[in-house]
């Protein structure tokens, strides 16, 4: 098991950022188009997600970043249509392996939840029902999927869900408070990839764990995408994390994308002012002592500056930043950046 | 010089259970001593279940010490009464973890202010008060004009562990026990807090216990480093020396399992052997994971002296000489 683990360490490692980029044209299992997302606040309107637009390609992994409140898991729920009143998508498109996701009825959303595309909540650990056993939550969940599934079929897929994570079989006995926060979460991915969806989100699955244990967790998702060769969005803020498993970087701020790019482009040429900041904010062993955060606070979505929403805290910002709403353009690579320094050197975006 | 904080030989115990007791040792006789003109930050790192918080609370006088005792200014802490107590109460502030939870939503977040300030009689007067806010507030980099007055829902993570920050700075004490301080926040805004943490030490003289799990926050401020596992002391020194070239097994694999945000830094190739369920209870607490595991380590491993300010508790370095835990604070840089 453990030179499981190393080769496909060592395969995460050896990947290609064009490469990428080309499978991902190619083929891509996920397509997010313009989706909008408002909350209909006593306060007024919030827009949560404001023209969200990407595509990903199979076996691909997506960082998400942004502070918080900038609408990172506002996104993944309206991926998967659980955004909750006094929410509502206003518009966009969630296209997973040809069907779009926003089109079906609901007894369709329902099945395609975790079928196609499978959502492991922040905090994920602390969602399993504690007075049942873990197998019964897994048999659970196959079954309202395949209710024609015998009997036999669903044990062998769970315990093939539970191998994939490298946990013991007899976890299936067990209940929750028996597992560590690791193995709780690693439980969570079981089920996550019970159905082998075409998608995984995870939301920060690692923000409460340790060092070891977040290693651990992360490699697990790493070995399971690989098996199923699904695409995999990660949504968190460490961007340590960031650099040691994706493939592209997509940065959030007050609802729209920024920056979407290559995690090398990112690491080593970040375009947008606010990647530029949080970027040049991180820590490594070479500028010990040197803290650098960025300037200002994150805006409300009830009160959004005009023009470009990061204006305030930009260095550049000028007259046209105040008051003009950049556009999405893309630069040579693939890469596209929503800032207008970059609006001659791209071509717009459609 | 004498000592500000003096830890000898503490253990803490956690017994449940009176007809088949079942104790569990959080500490395991730690001793270490911060001096009083030196003013230092000194990390704990370990993971969850280390009992990086069970010291917390142990400096903070919330829980005793099962065996040994915590001088402070050469006092115990368990005995201090009166002035003593009062003065000790004051001296040593706590940052906690969650920036969310120590704020009463029914109070504007000056309530946290004027509270230790009435507590403790520091101003003369509402004017005198006021400036004295007004001067934490500054000194952790917010606007009071634009704190002052409002209630925590409408501050931001960092804006309101940084006010901790003000009301621990505002009693001008001598030891500060920040417990994860910025595990709840916005990694673009950390760099903040633990800058305003650097500055507390180095322009106001405060020492400051550095309790996390995250060691590359730890590198960056902190001088010397203890790293806990299961209670005991695994490997202790300067921070540069252990993060750099760590010499016991298990911090060679906690930092090994830092995400750097280096492309060029991968995460390493150490397997990671998961935790067994009921662990062992002789010997070294990391036996079980370690994957260079020898017969010897049945026994438990003193502290090895492996450079003038580098130790590691592991037989891999037995060869080096041996060195009482009581002078383990001698290695520490201040």
């Amino acid at each position: 098991m453990m030179m499981d683990t190393k080769a496909a360490g060592a395969q995460a490692g050896s990947r290609n950022a064009t490469a990428a980029y080309d499978a991902a044209s190619a083929k891509s299992v996920l397509q997010v188009k313009g989706l909008e997302v408002t909350y209909y606040t006593d306060l007024g309107r919030a827009k949560a997600l404001d023209d969200v637009s990407f595509t990903l390609g199979a076996g691909e992994k997506l960082g998400m970043v942004g502070e918080s409140g900038s609408g990172k898991s506002t996104m993944a729920l309206a991926m998967m249509r659980m955004i909750k009143p006094p929410g509502r998508i206003e518009g966009g498109s969630v296209i997973v392996d040809g069907t779009d996701l926003m089109a079906l009825d609901d007894d369709t959303m329902r099945r395609a939840r975790l079928d196609k595309i499978a959502y492991i909540p922040q905090g994920a650990m602390n969602s399993l029902n504690p007075v049942t056993r873990i197998g019964a939550q897994m048999v659970d969940a196959i079954k309202s999927h395949m209710p024609r599934e015998g009997r036999s079929a669903i044990m062998d897929r769970c315990m093939h869900a539970l191998r994939s994570v490298d946990l013991d079989s007899g976890v299936f006995r067990m209940y929750a408070h028996e597992l560590s926060g690791g193995m709780k979460q690693r439980v969570c991915i079981a089920i996550g990839i019970l159905l082998e969806p075409k998608v995984i989100i995870a939301d920060e699955p690692t923000s409460a764990l340790d060092v070891v244990t977040q290693r651990q967790v992360m490699e697990t998702i790493d070995r399971v995408q690989d098996q199923i060769n699904a695409a995999v969005i990660l949504i968190g803020h460490d961007m340590g994390l960031m650099a040691q498993f994706v493939d592209k970087v997509a940065v959030m701020y007050a609802g729209r994308l920024v920056e979407v790019a290559s995690v090398r482009e990112m690491f080593t040429d970040p375009k947008h002012p606010y990647s530029q900041a949080l970027i040049s904010s991180l820590p490594n062993l070479d500028n010990k002592g040197v803290f650098q955060g960025i300037p200002g606070l994150a805006p409300s979505l009830l009160r959004l500056p005009s023009g470009c929403a990061f204006h305030p805290r930009c260095p550049h910002a000028e007259e046209l930043q105040r008051t003009v709403r950049p556009e999405s353009v893309t630069l040579a690579g693939g890469r596209t950046v929503t800032c207008h320094l970059y609006a001659e050197e791209g071509q717009r975006h459609v | 010089m004498s000592n500000l904080l003096e830890l000898k030989n503490v253990s803490k115990v956690y017994q449940r259970g009176i007809i088949s007791p079942h104790a569990n040792i959080a500490l395991r006789d730690i001793s270490l001593t911060l001096k009083e003109d030196e003013p230092t930050i000194m990390t704990v790192a370990g993971e969850s279940g280390s009992g990086k918080t069970t010291l917390a609370m142990l400096l903070l006088g919330f829980i005793t010490a099962t065996t040994g005792e915590i001088l402070y200014r050469g006092k115990n802490i368990a005995g201090l009464t009166g002035k003593d107590r009062l003065a000790y109460r004051r001296e040593v502030q706590a940052v906690f973890q969650d920036p969310f939870a120590v704020f009463n939503p029914f109070y504007t977040v000056d309530h946290l202010l004027t509270v230790p300030i009435k507590r403790f009689k520091l101003a003369r007067n509402k004017t005198d008060a006021r400036n004295r806010m007004e001067e934490a507030l500054t000194a952790v980099g917010l606007r009071p004009e634009d704190i002052l007055g409002r209630f925590p829902h409408q501050l931001s993570g960092g804006q309101r562990q940084r006010i901790n920050v003000a009301r621990a700075l505002l009693l001008k004490p001598r030891l500060l026990i920040a417990d994860e301080p910025v595990s709840m926040v916005d990694a673009s805004l950390r760099a903040n807090i633990l800058e305003t943490l650097r500055n507390l030490q180095r322009d106001h003289g405060v020492s400051i216990i550095y309790i996390t799990h995250d060691l590359t926050t730890a590198y960056h401020i902190a001088k010397s480093i203890i790293v806990l596992y299961r209670g005991g002391v695994m490997e202790a020194g300067d921070v540069d020396a252990v993060i750099k070239s760590p010499q016991h097994p298990y911090t060679q694999l906690l930092v090994d399992s830092i995400p750097w945000p280096n492309l060029n830094q991968r995460w390493g190739e150490h397997p990671i052997i998961a935790r067994e369920a009921d662990s062992v209870s002789t010997g070294c607490p990391f036996r079980a994971r370690c994957p260079k595991a020898m017969e010897i380590c049945k026994t438990r491993p003193p502290l090895f002296q492996i450079n003038p300010s580098q130790a590691a508790a592991c037989y891999l370095h037995d060869k080096q000489p041996e060195i009482v835990a009581e002078r383990l604070s001698e290695l520490l840089p201040a």
